[in-house]
């Protein structure tokens, strides 16, 4: 029983890049999300994960119409919010919202906690503005925060009761899909328990679709159903969480794993770890055929000729490596 | 004897809030060749102790109140400022989290680079820059002649850590502090760089002080670990004994909230409250607020780190008394 709930069909944003001061015609371009194809289900977990440059905040923010797609549909809820009007698109941002990674640059330092929560909902009229407060107490008892503490600015909490405010911001308009862009990277282990716990409560509770961004593995794999990888603005593997990082089929996603450091000292010590050799490649120049090929443990000759399409294997997993079969 | 002793060192900073206690007591030792990881949370003191060990506390606000750290028989925090200038960058080394911040915008690598050698080493300029050229090559960067006139900002953040090390270890240190030296990086790189430490390490026979707050990261690469919380070492042990014996109830609570050592999906463990207000005095376990063990005892009786089993110490008063 499929609901898909989001879907993306070829999504494409590039960024064009001015060589020099004042020049209109652009020296080339950024593609920063490159063919991305990815189906949502209602209610399902769904983690991105790749490495700083490979797309994924942009994927996250063209998703939410914060910037432009240049080619490809994104469809919510049956309804196409790339042809959509300006209207059309504010509408659908009540079902859509965001959590950012930095707790402490994404709240207005001039804004009490009741202020940033009450102005979405007086924005958008989700109630009489007479029921306002109300809400705003429910809205912190279910992220864990007392209702007394709205008088209060952002810069007297922690970074963790910050990300619990953000998090109660984005509930704010009672959206259906909930992208959080890295939003635990930038906490303590002990705070990172708490946020990851009150976000898959939220999800159950609430019955909530959540996308969730990380470069953390062991993060993802703990919270997620299905882990789409990706690298250089194009998904290279999408799968169930726990076959794509317990058993990971693509070079890259093997790769990734394997670098994962292991909290048991012994197994740590004798394994051997598939180290990658350089950086990433600049979006802006992306290698021929497959963009993975020049770190690629197992390339060959014709993994340099043809960009590999993400294609189906048997466990319900896409993987794009032409070699997949042999490796 | 060991590289490093360090013994009841406490660095306090005084605010107009008050004083607050950053590094309260700390002891541990280090020996030749072998490495130490400390972990801990943002504010348990870590930083501060390995800066206070460099010299690199701001004095005024900052202060060492008290404590030696001896090295190789000189204690550096009593020397005279010329002996420990001849240490720092000469026998012990530091590496930094921001490589992008730690590096010089306005100088060329290469300069940046030979510095520690024309300070410490009677070296002509174009020896230096042999060997400097030689050091980058062995940390992994290409065309490495060439980049030696580059500007730091031309180098990725895996390359300027890269930059970094090879700084560090120009003159063979023989301890390397290495300050959160992979949190900035993507996976892939971290793994990059801890390899690049550990080969380092085995040639040099160094030592090496690994400061991070990522339990996962420490069990690869270190023999003995401290765990640090509110600016005290609660435990202390070798490296296995952490992960499968801890003897403080801090350090299992930090194990049970990293999620790659629980069950998918399972709800993890959070540790109840807020670390301690550091400059607020407070009377007993600093732990003790937060801690699910702890009885009246811990509210009124400072604990010391001690010996709970062989090589293992521990300051909860309650593992020391054989309850928990």
């Amino acid at each position: 029983m499929s609901d898909p709930i989001l879907e993306l069909k070829n999504v494409r944003t590039h960024f064009a890049v001015h060589r020099g001061f004042g020049r209109m015609r652009a020296a080339g371009f950024v593609k920063a999300v490159d063919g991305v194809s990815l189906v949502v289900e209602r209610g399902e977990v769904l983690g991105l994960v790749g490495e700083s440059g490979c797309g994924k905040s942009t994927l996250a923010r063209t998703i939410l119409q914060l910037v432009p797609a240049t080619e490809g549909t994104i469809v919510l809820e049956g309804r196409n919010l790339t042809a959509a009007s300006a209207p059309e698109v504010t509408a659908a941002r009540r079902r859509l919202q965001m959590v950012f990674q930095d707790p402490y640059a994404s709240l207005n330092p001039r804004m009490t906690v009741f202020a940033a929560l009450a102005e979405p909902m007086l924005v958008h009229r989700v109630c009489a503005p007479a029921a306002v407060p109300a809400q705003v107490a429910e809205l912190m008892q279910r992220v864990g925060l007392a209702p007394r503490l709205l008088q209060k600015y952002p810069h007297e909490f922690s970074g963790g009761q910050r990300q619990r405010i953000a998090v109660a911001r984005a509930l704010a308009l009672r959206p259906t899909i909930i992208v959080a862009d890295e939003p635990v990277s930038a906490l303590d282990v002990s705070v990172q328990a708490q946020i990851l716990n009150l976000l898959s409560q939220l999800v159950r509770e609430m019955n909530l679709t959540l996308i969730f961004i990380a470069h953390d593995l062991s993060v993802v794999k703990h919270i997620s159903d299905r882990v789409a990888v990706m690298y250089l603005g194009k998904i290279v593997e999408l799968g169930r969480a726990t076959d794509v990082i317990e058993r990971p089929r693509h070079p890259y996603t093997q790769a990734l794993v394997s670098a994962i450091p292991r909290t048991d000292p012994d197994a740590e010590r004798f394994r051997q770890r598939i180290v990658l050799a350089g950086d990433p490649p600049s979006p802006l120049h992306p290698p021929a055929g497959c963009a993975f090929h020049p770190r690629c443990p197992f390339a060959q000759e014709k993994c340099r000729l043809a960009v590999p399409a993400l294609a189906p294997l048997a466990d319900s997993r896409e993987v794009a490596c032409i070699r997949v079969e042999e490796i | 004897m060991p590289l490093l002793a360090v013994n009841g060192l406490r660095t306090f900073f005084h605010t107009r809030d008050g004083i607050l206690r950053a590094v309260d007591g700390v002891s541990f030792t280090v020996e030749r060749g072998a490495t130490l990881g400390i972990v801990g949370e943002s504010g348990s003191g870590k930083s501060v102790t390995c800066y206070s060990l460099m010299g690199l506390v701001p004095q005024s606000p900052g202060r060492i109140e008290s404590g030696s750290a001896v090295f190789d028989g000189i204690d550096l925090l009593h020397c005279p400022p010329r002996t420990a200038r001849s240490i720092y960058g000469k026998r012990i080394a530091m590496i930094f989290q921001d490589p992008m911040t730690s590096l010089n915008p306005y100088l060329r690598i290469g300069d940046q680079l030979i510095e520690p050698l024309l300070i410490h080493e009677q070296i002509s300029t174009s020896a230096a820059r042999a060997r400097g050229r030689a050091m980058l090559e062995a940390v992994g960067i290409p065309e490495a002649g060439a980049r030696m006139d580059r500007y730091p900002h031309e180098f990725s953040g895996g390359m300027r850590q890269r930059v970094m090390i090879a700084m560090a270890l120009i003159t063979r240190p023989e301890l390397l502090i290495a300050d959160e030296p992979t949190t900035a990086l993507d996976v892939t790189v971290q793994a990059q760089i801890l390899e690049l430490i550990k080969r380092f390490q085995r040639e040099l026979g160094m030592a090496v002080i690994f400061i991070t707050h990522d339990l996962a990261v420490v069990s690869g690469l270190c023999d003995r670990v401290l765990v640090m919380y509110a600016g005290r070492v609660v435990e202390a042990a070798n490296v296995r004994t952490i992960f499968q014996q801890p003897r403080h109830p801090y350090t299992r609570a930090l194990q049970r909230a990293i999620p790659a050592t629980q069950p998918k999906g399972a709800e993890l463990y959070t540790i109840p409250g807020l670390p301690l207000d550091l400059s607020q005095p407070f009377l007993g376990c600093p732990f003790a607020p937060r801690c699910e063990f702890a009885v009246d005892r811990c509210r009124r009786e400072e604990p010391r780190l001690q010996e709970v089993a062989p090589d293992q110490s521990s300051a909860c008063l309650r593992a020391q008394a054989g309850e928990i």
